[in-house]
């Protein structure tokens, strides 16, 4: 568990759009070690979301090397990338993104389907998964049957059931009402307590202040990074 | 991802918009029934013709003036009772020459009459051509040489003139000249389009003095063996061609015949396969279009799949099982189909259809290639999705 889960050096991700370049990133340094707990915060537009899908393995940067679990992003084929995705990180979005005509714990075991583990197993294990974050009594149930916070606890449940070294939260209380928003964030705090290290984007405050370390973006920079309080 | 947990996806995808794929499978159903149905139709219709050509009887050889061309005038037959004896001495057995003179007559028994084909013939009809006795007896050499006017009936004819009793021994009219029914054929049934139960049978001789002519219209041969059947048509033809130097004769075989027919039919029977084969095309289209649309629609699903480890590859496996069980499943649908039609036509209407393994395999074989075919493109545009960009689609 030395390695650290993201080593980021002067990262730099570029797009084209209609012949233009326009610099999303434009060299971010950033390490985040096992067990951290991070937020990064900043407004729309300021890399924020480009970092994550970078942290996450959807996206390769234009410059700048990033190394996920120790392995460099750039070298790797799409391949190689989803197996990445698959065995070390856990996503976690703000519209949950469960597919709607699966219940709770086909959900939960989506991403061992890609492990190539059998039904039987699967279930077995997103069962287990679906306990630890306090849905035990809604196994079988479709999203359309759960509320805005037991969607996000499937999701976090489907996030975990690979046992991945870093959780990728994008705004995951952003359609939650803040009572039901803080015992989410309290159930990823469990989490990190067990060694899980997790990076949380936002745009609140608030939310950011409840992490250990917080990293200020604006124009695709990192223009702060500061310890958390703990108030 | 395991074969049988792509299958499942697939299976899901295509229930969850149920009416839209039943639709999309139904141009796959409407195509593979056509093929099935219009295959099986000229299958049967050949297999019928082969029949009733091999019903005949075997090493037929059918000997014809003129020439057996396309476009070739149709010849006035200057063949006599005498070159029926040459042909016999070339042939070297008597029973296995049989000669018609044809002519389309009135029939009359009391008040009963209808119209049925004379067939001026010789004592060994049934022995060269397949045919059965219902009841009395066949003309014999005598009743030939001495021209008595003496009938054997076909199962329609006699059915028109007496019903259902027994014509043995009764008097009847063919064209005016009355004539002592001695015999009744088996039903037989259509051979080459011709009714054979409306034959009548009488001795050749009987039915040139009623027609007035001393000519006949050709001669059949059954060989000895089917090896020298080549031969002896030649012979026979030589034989002929020195009696009569104006004119050309012609032997055929059943082979013979069995070829054109069965060649002309196989064309046939391929355009319309073809033509089918089209609108298994059109809907092969369908399938890559509702394919594009459900690609498009499930583009958030793609990105989470690829979020969460999904391959390339797994994606588009998972698209293309959807378009070939899409088209597989219309395929066994349209082969039930056809094979339906193809029987309802073969049971209630005069046209035979006989199904076969291999244009039902065909088909299916086909409709599982329309779905690959069509289902490549929206799958390899469903694999090749970013997935930033998938998860961002609302």
């Amino acid at each position: 568990m030395t390695t650290p889960a993201i080593v980021a050096t002067g990262v730099t991700r570029v797009y084209q759009l209609d012949g233009f370049s326009v610099p999303a990133l434009r060299g971010v340094s950033l390490t985040v070690e096992p067990g951290d707990y991070l937020a990064i915060v900043g407004t729309s537009g300021s890399g924020k979301s480009t970092l994550m899908h970078l942290l996450g393995g959807l996206d390769r940067p234009t410059g700048g090397t990033l190394l996920i679990g120790g392995r460099d992003v750039a070298g790797l084929t799409p391949n190689e990338l989803a197996e990445l995705r698959n065995s070390t990180i856990g996503f976690v979005f703000q519209s949950f993104h469960l597919l709607a005509r699966t219940t709770a714990q086909d959900n939960v075991g989506l991403p061992l389907v890609y492990r190539g583990i059998g039904r039987r197993e699967r279930r077995a294990r997103a069962t287990a998964m679906l306990d630890r974050v306090g849905l035990a009594h809604r196994v079988t149930h479709r999203p359309n049957q759960l509320s805005g916070g037991e969607q996000q606890r499937v999701a976090i449940a489907r996030a975990l059931v690979t046992g991945p070294s870093l959780l990728l939260a994008d705004e995951p209380t952003g359609n939650l009402d803040s009572a039901t928003g803080r015992s989410i964030l309290t159930l990823l705090e469990s989490l990190n307590a067990e060694g899980v290290a997790i990076v949380l984007v936002t745009h609140d405050r608030e939310v950011a202040a409840r992490a250990d370390r917080q990293i200020l973006m604006k124009d695709g920079l990192i223009v702060e990074s500061v310890p958390g309080t703990a108030d | 991802m395991r074969v049988a947990e792509a299958w499942r996806v697939a299976l899901d995808a295509l229930r969850a918009n149920r009416m839209r794929s039943l639709l999309t499978m139904l141009g796959v159903v409407i195509g593979v029934a056509a093929v099935v149905a219009l295959v099986a139709i000229g299958t049967g219709t050949k297999q019928q013709i082969e029949r009733q050509v091999e019903g005949l009887g075997s090493n037929l050889l059918i000997v014809v003036p003129g020439r057996l061309e396309a476009g070739a005038a149709p010849t006035s037959s200057p063949l006599t009772l005498d070159d029926a004896d040459a042909v016999s001495r070339v042939v070297g057995d008597r029973s296995r020459v049989a000669v018609t003179i044809a002519s389309g007559e009135t029939v009359r028994a009391g008040s009963r009459s209808g119209f049925a084909s004379m067939q001026g013939v010789l004592e060994t009809t049934p022995t060269v051509f397949v045919r059965e006795l219902n009841r009395g007896a066949y003309l014999t050499r005598t009743d030939v040489s001495t021209g008595r006017r003496v009938a054997v009936l076909g199962a329609g004819v006699a059915r028109t003139l007496f019903g259902d009793r027994d014509p043995i021994g009764r008097q009847i009219t063919i064209g005016g000249v009355r004539f002592r029914v001695i015999g009744a054929f088996e039903p037989l049934g259509q051979s080459l389009g011709v009714d054979r139960d409306n034959e009548v049978h009488v001795p050749v001789t009987a039915a040139q003095r009623l027609l007035g002519t001393d000519r006949i219209d050709g001669l059949a041969i059954r060989a000895p063996d089917r090896d020298r059947i080549d031969q002896l048509g030649r012979d026979v033809v030589a034989t002929l061609a020195d009696r009569h130097p104006d004119t050309d004769f012609s032997a055929v075989t059943q082979e013979q015949i069995l070829g054109v027919l069965g060649d002309i039919l196989g064309v046939l029977t391929g355009v319309l396969a073809a033509i089918a084969g089209i609108s298994l095309l059109v809907g092969g289209v369908g399938v890559s279009n509702i394919m594009l649309v459900s690609v498009r629609e499930r583009t958030r699903e793609i990105g989470l799949r690829k979020a969460v480890g999904a391959r390339p590859r797994d994606i588009g496996v998972q698209f293309l099982l959807e378009a070939v069980l899409l088209t597989t499943t219309g395929g066994v649908l349209g082969m039930l189909l056809g094979a339906g039609t193809a029987l309802l036509v073969d049971g209630l209407s005069p046209v035979p259809a006989a199904l076969t393994w291999w244009s039902m395999a065909l088909a299916f074989g086909v409709s599982a290639g329309v779905g690959i075919i069509f289902g490549v493109v929206p799958a390899q545009r469903a694999g090749r999705l970013d997935p930033v960009v998938a998860l961002r689609t609302e």
